[in-house]
């Protein structure tokens, strides 16, 4: 501090100051080009499908026919069996999603202990980790011929394989977020709970559950949101084939399949191309739409407000 | 020592008999034995760290809902040790429990103090009402809540939601109260609302009340107890304490604020 009086303190930029704003900055072009990027998508994909989707393509067509032939001499684009296969195959996972993501969510986090609740935490982590792919193959593989041979059906590949693949494969980090909620449940309400003479199960559905429900509503919009962008596993194991299906052993083709099988053999610019773009549109808004209210669930938004008076 | 007091006679309501807490190797209470009368307030005073809130956890078993926390010696609760009842709920739903923090739980005003009575199996909205009206009202909390029965408990301030958890205390009509450094985040008026609540439900139930304060433990204790670092150091009637008939000097260097 040899300068002290020609400089006093007070105006000199340290190191860590100077650290201090690279830091600033760098965190700053990160986020502005996260946003910048999902813009740069939004844009891309609203260019090759909105315009087409607002002026050349018949609404009433596009969301009320079941027939989607794109590549015939008389093109139809019809997604309501495409819509239908996608709800009906979302629908189904749920059904199994929900049940076993929130029962082992509330093993983990209220009842297993030490050694195996973390065993079972990195084993749901590592079921969240198998590629979408994998899954596929395992729909293909062994449920394809299973299916079969259980049910005596003449296909496997079905609105019941493709659920209850997709339904495995959402319950992992539906129950990874789940029993996060349940985690920032604090213990002194389980224990002001017991303390009144509530029994286990009394504490979970009286005050844990309730006070864990805004994490919940979240994780399962989550898995609903994965569910219905999933692409490859559904593709193989719907059987793809444009259907409103009327049994869970009815093939049926999902709104994602049918833009990842066909995107590839359209010409750039065509109608059928930009067809598949409306599509993406729809998924895409659909998606935002579940993560939005996700989002407001996470936060617990309007209830707690509007209570207080 | 004062042995008996000649105006009542008096039913033991707890029985302490070598009572040792453990947190794994640390000891939080050593072989402390005595005893707790029916229809009295048993003041325990003690410095922090004296194992005060380890012995209250022992009472209704939740030191079987803390991992490592071993408990040696025998409670007994009218005349049974509490690890021979088979139902622990119906125990700790006969033990009233005010903890230091005060925990609101995330329900309305009213759910948390009609939580109790609802596991208790009524169902009555009328006689609900009733037990929630009258709880509040001993808790001094009532007139300050009527108007909002409906929101969160949760969302009260620190000293209502002190009021609501002893509201709920006593909505599971309990035999007896255990009371934790209950005036911790209490003004000193409702303090004194609240005392006077407690001096009127002696006549009803046995309080065991933590304090920190020595001066309110000697306001309402019939008889204390002063734990010191994990020992039991001395239990007598309140006021010959406070006068001075101890046996340990260290009871009274406490007493008058020399320590701790
Ligand atoms: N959950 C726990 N795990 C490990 N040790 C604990 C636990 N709870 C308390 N202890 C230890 O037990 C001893 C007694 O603690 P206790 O909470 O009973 O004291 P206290 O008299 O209530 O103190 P205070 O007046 O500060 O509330 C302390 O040494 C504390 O560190
Ligand atoms: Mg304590």
């Amino acid at each position: 501090m040899a300068d002290r009086g020609a400089l006093p303190d007070v105006q000199r930029r340290s190191a860590a100051w100077w650290q201090d704003k690279v830091a600033q900055g760098l965190v700053l072009i990160g986020g502005v080009s996260a946003i910048v990027l999902i813009l740069a998508i939004f844009i891309f994909v609203a260019q090759e499908g909105l315009g087409f989707l607002l002026k050349d393509l018949d609404l009433v067509e596009f969301f009320t026919s079941p027939a989607w032939r794109p590549t015939s001499d008389e093109p139809e684009y019809g997604i309501l069996a495409l819509m239908a296969g996608t709800a009906s195959v979302t629908g189904l996972a749920m059904l199994i999603a929900v049940p076993f993501s929130l029962g082992a969510a509330i093993y983990i986090g209220e009842f297993a202990t030490g050694r195996t609740r973390e065993v079972l935490k990195v084993l749901v982590e590592l079921l969240a980790a198998i590629p979408s792919v994998v899954w596929g193959f395992i729909g293909l593989s062994i449920m394809n011929p299973l299916i079969i041979d259980v049910f005596d059906v003449p296909v496997g590949l079905s609105v019941l394989n493709a659920g209850v693949i997709l339904g495995l494969m959402a319950a992992p980090i539906m129950t990874t977020i789940a029993e996060d909620a349940l985690k920032a449940v604090p213990d002194g309400y389980r224990e002001a709970a017991e303390a009144l003479g509530a029994t286990r199960w009394q504490v979970i559905f009286k005050v844990v559950l309730p006070s864990a429900k805004n994490g919940l509503v979240a994780a399962i919009l989550l898995g609903v949101g994965r569910g219905f962008g999933e692409t490859m596993a559904v593709l193989m194991a719907t059987g793809h084939s444009v259907n409103i299906p009327t049994s869970p052993f009815d093939s049926v083709r999902a709104m994602t399949a049918t833009i990842a099988a066909e995107l590839g053999e359209t010409a750039q610019g065509s109608p059928h191309y930009q067809v598949l773009f409306s599509i993406g549109i729809m998924l895409f808004l659909v998606t935002f739409v579940i993560n939005m209210a996700a989002d407001v669930f996470v936060r617990g938004g309007f209830k707690l407000k509007g209570k207080r008076k | 020592m004062v042995t008996a007091n000649p105006t009542t006679e008096r039913v033991e309501k707890l029985a302490i008999e070598d009572l040792t807490i453990r947190y794994g190797d640390t000891v939080a209470l050593d072989s402390a034995s005595f005893k707790v009368f029916e229809n009295e307030i048993f003041g325990i005073i003690g410095p922090a760290n004296s194992g005060k809130t380890s012995f209250l956890r022992a009472l209704n078993r939740m030191n079987e809902m803390t991992t490592g926390m071993t408990v040696d010696g025998v409670v007994r609760f009218d005349g049974t040790d509490v690890r021979d009842w088979r139902d622990v709920y119906a125990l700790r739903s006969r033990i009233g429990v005010v903890f230091p923090l005060p925990v609101g739980l995330p329900l309305s005003i009213y759910d948390n103090v009609a939580l109790s009575p609802r596991l208790r199996g009524i169902k009555s909205r009328a006689e609900l009402d009733t037990i929630v009206e009258q709880c509040l009202t001993r808790a001094a909390l009532f007139d300050e809540v009527k108007d909002r029965l409906d929101s969160l408990g949760s969302l009260l301030s620190g000293g209502q939601q002190q009021r609501l958890t002893i509201a709920r205390a006593l909505s599971q009509d309990p035999e007896l109260l255990l009371l934790d450094e209950f005036s911790i985040a209490v003004d000193p008026v409702t303090t004194m609302r609240i005392e006077d609540v407690l001096k009127d439900l002696k006549q009803e139930l046995t309080i065991v009340l933590v304090s920190n304060l020595v001066r309110q433990a000697r306001r309402l204790a019939d008889r204390t107890a002063f734990f010191l670092g994990g020992e039991l150091v001395e239990v007598g009637e309140t006021e010959a304490l406070f006068t001075g008939e101890v046996k340990d000097s260290r009871t009274t260097d406490y007493l008058e604020g020399r320590f701790g």
